[in-house]
């Protein structure tokens, strides 16, 4: 079930990316429509990351090719903004939440010219959005992971994009987090915004999302939630018997780690 | 003080502070021992760069330098990425071999290389003072490697200053760096040009190891007194210069070695930051950890 939609937001087109030959997407093809809140779906390993990342132009493509708002990245990078997974930076980084908050403006500044005043307040305005402005001067690493992921989506919100690429922001977070990050989501979507987000909870993504991608490697399913959250696709997707395996090894580990706080591992 | 020892001091003090500055990125960025592999890998080119000219030319052998340097980390990335060697197992093969050929060359050549091994790891910042810059009128313009070194921290400052976002966004996330546009691979190569050029220009007066020594030692301490890069750069900076004029009057009083003294305070340094740093020091964090004893 795959379903395409007329100016498309995001259109990836015939997309293979591989790692050492190995193929972790597979012939990826899918439209978003705007104002959408989009979840993509799908077991570890299935890809999920990867296809953000090439979306984003971090990974080159072996085939196909990514347009966004109908244009190539480069042409409107500054109407999209990523949020990489918490675990991928070093947060005993010696930053603050603002200085976090302030990368969000750096893209618009320019070579030479330094982040001032004006770069300021947008950071404590996207600080105030996620309800952190209260740890504006805390250094990121005294913060929790729920407070870190905040800290994350105020990078992007002081980046004002149109088109949102999430990875993994529930990740690690406690549960008032995830309702006060779901929330902010919906009010973005309300004002016309995209987002799109890694998510691994098929418990949640019914009532979260109006849009689904179930992906494992192949792309099984794209469109509106209730279409695509079907025990037959989801079944595709988990394979077969896998789907129970999958979703109690994921209530234990829930269970047993509620806040799994990794470092992160650098190579 | 006599004039001798001020141009030391300052000598080590201009290299302390270019080190000091640039380390502050490796660290974060988890590569300190780059700083050491370049630092050693220079020496095959400062000895190509000798056999060619057939002079002891300043710029030809810091151009030849900073050229292995940058081949080195080049060659890093390489084998970790293509080869899927880890990053320590690269930096480690990389840097001996080039450390290595370097030595070879010059116990091949060594009648016509006035180099030798131990002046290349232990450098003579004693020296420094012999060495003057004298113009055509005969005019004394002081020690010719002090001005290479200001030239140098001119570049480098300049350098931190114009692109200090630039250099802390690919430190800490380049990720997100290179979705926002910034090419993280120009970033790398950048701050590695910053640092062979660096190491270049303070081998000669202090050598391999003091270069790796102020390009650590300095960072970490200043990393656990604050938790704010632009501090941690200035505290980095100023823990360099104490260094370096501590180490010139340990090493007078104890009629040593001057690079080695220099180390030796850079060591103390960081022992000091460690037990008695105010947030991340043992003193304070057991205070921390002590239950509230109040009834």
């Amino acid at each position: 079930m795959i379903q395409h939609v007329t100016e498309p937001v995001l259109e990836v087109h015939d997309v293979t990316v591989s790692y050492q030959r190995k193929p972790v997407l597979w012939d990826v093809d899918l439209t978003l429509p705007s104002q959408a809140l989009v979840g993509i779906i799908g077991p570890n390993g299935a890809g999920k990351s990867t296809l953000i990342k090439a979306i984003m132009g971090l990974l080159p493509l072996n085939s196909g090719y990514v347009e966004l708002f109908g244009k190539s990245l480069k042409e409107v990078r500054h109407r999209v903004s990523y949020v990489p997974q918490r675990e991928s930076v070093d947060w005993d980084f010696p930053a603050s939440a603002l200085d976090v908050a302030m990368m969000g403006t750096y893209g618009q500044l320019g070579l030479f010219k330094r982040p001032g005043a004006r770069e300021r307040k947008l950071a404590m305005e996207a600080l105030e959005k996620v309800g952190m402005q209260d740890y504006a001067n805390r250094q990121i690493s005294q913060l929790s992971g729920g407070q870190q992921q905040r800290v994350f989506l105020s990078r992007a919100l002081a980046q004002d994009a149109d088109l949102y690429l999430m990875d993994e922001p529930f990740a690690g977070v406690d549960i008032a987090t995830e309702t006060a990050i779901i929330e902010l989501l919906r009010q973005m979507r309300e004002t016309g915004k995209t987002v799109v987000v890694v998510h691994h909870d098929l418990q949640s993504a019914q009532d979260y999302f109006d849009w689904t991608i179930l992906l494992n490697m192949r792309l099984v399913a794209s469109g509106p939630t209730h279409e695509t959250l079907t025990p037959d696709l989801l079944e595709k997707t988990y394979g077969g018997r896998l789907t129970e395996l999958s979703k109690v090894s994921e209530l234990l580990h829930k269970k047993n780690f509620p806040i799994r706080e990794t470092k992160p591992v650098r190579k | 003080m006599n004039i001798d020892a001020f141009w030391i001091i300052l000598t080590g003090a201009l290299v302390a502070i270019c080190c000091s500055l640039l380390g502050c990125f490796l660290i974060l960025r988890r590569m300190a021992m780059v700083g050491d592999a370049i630092s050693h890998a220079v020496l095959p080119g400062i000895v190509l760069a000798f056999l060619f000219s057939g002079s002891r030319e300043v710029w030809t052998m810091l151009i030849g330098a900073a050229l292995l340097g940058v081949a080195c980390t080049f060659l890093i990335e390489f084998f970790h990425k293509k080869a899927n060697v880890s990053a320590d197992a690269s930096i480690g093969v990389t840097f001996t071999w080039l450390f290595a050929l370097g030595i070879i060359l010059i116990s091949v050549f060594a009648g016509k290389v006035d180099l030798d091994q131990d002046c290349v790891l232990y450098g003579e910042i004693a020296y420094v003072p012999l060495d003057l810059w004298l113009t055509q009128s005969g005019l004394n313009l002081g020690p010719r490697t002090v001005w290479i070194l200001g030239g140098v921290l001119v570049v480098l400052l300049l350098f931190i200053s114009l692109f200090y976002k630039q250099l802390y966004l690919t430190s800490f996330d380049p990720a997100f760096a290179a979705a926002i546009g910034l090419s993280t691979t120009l970033w790398y190569y950048l701050l590695m040009g910053a640092v062979s050029l660096t190491t270049v220009a303070a081998f000669e007066s202090v050598g391999a190891i003091l270069v790796v020594a102020l390009m650590v030692g300095p960072p970490a301490t200043a990393y656990l007194l604050t938790d704010d890069l632009k501090k941690m750069l200035l505290l980095s900076a100023v823990a360099g210069i104490i260094a370096s004029a501590a180490g010139y009057y340990l090493a007078l009083w104890l009629n040593g070695s001057v690079a080695g003294a220099i180390s030796a305070v850079i060591g103390i340094e960081f022992l000091l930051a460690f037990v008695f740093s105010p947030s991340h020091g043992l003193l304070s964090r057991r205070r921390q950890l002590m239950p509230v004893a109040n009834g």
